[in-house]
């Protein structure tokens, strides 16, 4: 598997992140020798295996819809960058 | 003598019996971090003011000390698991101030439990990496040779306790985070079975793999720890429901009928020979406390790396998406328009090593590669799984090294991402399988630096793991030497 510069590119977007040039050059060369690595995978048949997301047989945990209150509005922006006092901003994303 | 000659399961004892004050025991504790920060930074935040409130207020109302036997003991937090009110950096830039509206589950029984916290400890950065250099505050260094790495993610954590500036530590473990420092640094650690306790509150790196657990001087002291952080949590919804609790007053250091395995898969190539001699040494102390030891198979070895850094890397991509420069934490200046904000945050807010993990786990679960990659490591997981499954029909615990070698120097590692990666080869499958597993101190190597056995146990299993290492150190000393014990010899 080769990792191409607009794979880089590509992954780089979905995640949100802006690399410069050089940057850029070494992951790609880094994520090629770990994905290179990775490919060692196939050489174990696992034909008709389950994929196994959790270890252990988890099942949905319900609880009664009662109404408690949550955390006050002022202690969760007390924390955000750019508050006002109801909400957090953020530059203006519609027209 | 000092106080750091006491386990934590001593101290407690002493503090409520009114020999040793808690607040005795919390400048003993300050005064250590203020003499040793300068020269291994094993801790984020130190909590001075707080620590000494903590422990005065047990001081003033002794019936408090009767809420556990770790009452009034000082204790550090990793910096990745929530406490309210007091900054929670997970060792990176992206979180700022980040101050908690809210404690994790864990330090609401600690703090029910007595505890005093000290401060929080440094860590690799999100819990990413395995020597605490990708910290945004600096590498931690091993108090045995401050020229070498502590090991991580839990490297402050591991640091402290072995430096005697706390006496446990809570630290995470997600493919070693708790196993591999505490071998590096000459403490004993331990990752308990996944789902035992709350990951509420823990800010999440791979949340399939995530486990919260202690780091301490002894396996009593572990067990004493665990006893507390122990418990099914509705807030936790893959929490187990079991019984908890008990393991202290179980421990038990007669291992007759016992059957240890060893995986002679898990002592090939690559493990350095003084690390071999050490731990294949365990197996001669076990077998005096009665236990039976012979060697087996677990060929799974050359998978559980890929497997793991596959599966985590893709949660952990998952997981930090919601660090965005917008709801807490650090936001990057002049930016354009939100998706500029987005990535100018993220790209100068996160280290290299945790963007080389976003990328990588982007990049499994794209389109066109997640069945070659993502559901592939999920498959091999269940293999990996079965294989334990099949060693534990007929074993109880399996013995094996925690790392390859003792800790390298500073710098050696991070040039060199998948050399880094594979050193994590015999603590990760443990994780990937959901087991309990304990690392702790079996001896020394060449250059003087401790070496750490594991032993792992099937799920649920805590008080047989336990109980080996407790078996093993009654009758060794390991556990009880200090770095400065060795610059006298």
């Amino acid at each position: 598997m080769e990792i191409t510069k607009e794979m880089v590119d590509y992954v780089s977007t979905l995640s949100r992140l802006k690399l410069d040039e050089e940057a850029k050059e070494k992951m790609q060369g880094e994520l090629q020798q770990i994905i290179a690595y990775m490919d060692v995978l196939n050489t174990l048949d696992t034909e008709g295996v389950e994929p196994m997301s959790h270890v252990f047989p988890v099942k949905n945990v319900l609880r009664e819809d009662e109404v408690k209150p949550s955390t006050p509005r002022e202690a969760l922006l007390r924390n955000a960058p750019v508050p006002d006092e109801e909400a957090f901003l953020v530059p203006k994303a519609v027209e | 003598m000092s106080l750091f000659d006491l386990t934590a399961l001593q101290l407690g004892a002493a503090i409520r019996a009114g020999e040793v004050s808690a607040q005795d025991a919390a400048k003993t504790s300050l005064d250590a971090i203020a003499a040793r920060q300068g020269e291994n930074n094993a801790f984020i935040t130190v909590l001075a003011e707080q620590a000494m409130a903590q422990a005065k207020a047990l001081d003033e109302d002794r019936e408090k000390l009767a809420a556990g036997p770790l009452a009034g003991v000082p204790a550090g937090v990793k910096d990745n698991i929530c406490t309210l009110d007091v900054k929670t950096s997970c060792a990176s830039k992206i979180l700022g101030e980040f101050a908690p509206p809210y404690d994790a589950t864990v330090m609401e029984k600690f703090r029910a439990a007595g505890g005093v916290m000290v401060g929080k400890l440094n860590m690799d950065e999100f819990a990413m990496g395995s020597t605490t250099e990708t910290s945004f505050y600096g590498p931690t260094r091993n108090p045995w040779d401050l020229e070498r790495v502590p090991g991580g993610s839990s490297g402050g954590a591991a640091a402290a306790v072995a430096a005697g500036e706390c006496w446990y530590a809570l630290g995470s473990d997600t493919g070693g985070s708790i196993r591999q420092p505490a071998s590096y640094c000459g403490v004993t650690g331990m990752k308990p079975t996944y789902g035992t306790v709350s990951r509420y509150g823990l800010i999440a790196y791979a949340s399939s793999l995530d486990q919260i657990g202690p780091l301490a001087r002894t396996a009593e002291d572990c067990a004493a720890v665990l006893d507390l952080l122990q418990g099914r949590d509705e807030r936790d919804g893959t929490s187990l429901d079991f019984d908890a609790g008990h393991l202290l007053e179980h421990l038990s250091a007669d291992l007759t009928g016992m059957k240890i395995g060893i995986p002679v898969d898990c002592f090939g190539d690559g493990l350095d020979p003084d690390v071999r001699e050490k731990v294949l040494a365990v197996a001669e102390v076990l077998k005096g406390r009665g236990a039976q030891v012979e060697e087996c198979k677990l060929p799974i070895m050359e998978y559980v790396v890929p497997t793991y850094y596959i599966i985590a890397a893709a949660e952990a991509s998952s997981n930090l998406s919601r660090f965005d420069g917008v709801k807490y934490g650090w936001r990057a200046s002049d930016y354009e328009d939100l998706t500029d904000l987005y990535c100018k945050t993220r790209t100068e807010g996160f280290g290299r090593e945790v963007q080389r993990r976003i990328l990588l786990g982007t990049f499994v679960l794209s389109t066109g590669y997640y069945d070659a990659y993502y559901k592939k490591a999920l498959q091999v997981k269940a293999v990996i799984k079965r294989a334990f499954d099949e060693a534990f029909q007929k074993y109880d615990l399996l013995l094996t090294p925690v790392a390859p070698t003792t800790a390298p120097k500073l710098g050696e590692s991070l040039g060199d991402p998948l050399q880094m990666y594979l050193s994590d080869i015999y603590t990760v499958s443990v994780n990937l399988a959901g087991l309990p597993a304990i690392s702790m101190p079996c001896g020394f190597d060449r250059r003087g630096m401790p070496v750490g056995a594991q032993l792992i146990g099937a799920p649920l299993m805590e008080q047989k793991v336990l109980n080996a290492a407790h078996a093993f150190q009654q009758d060794t000393d390991y556990h009880t030497r200090r770095p400065e014990a060795k610059e006298e010899k």
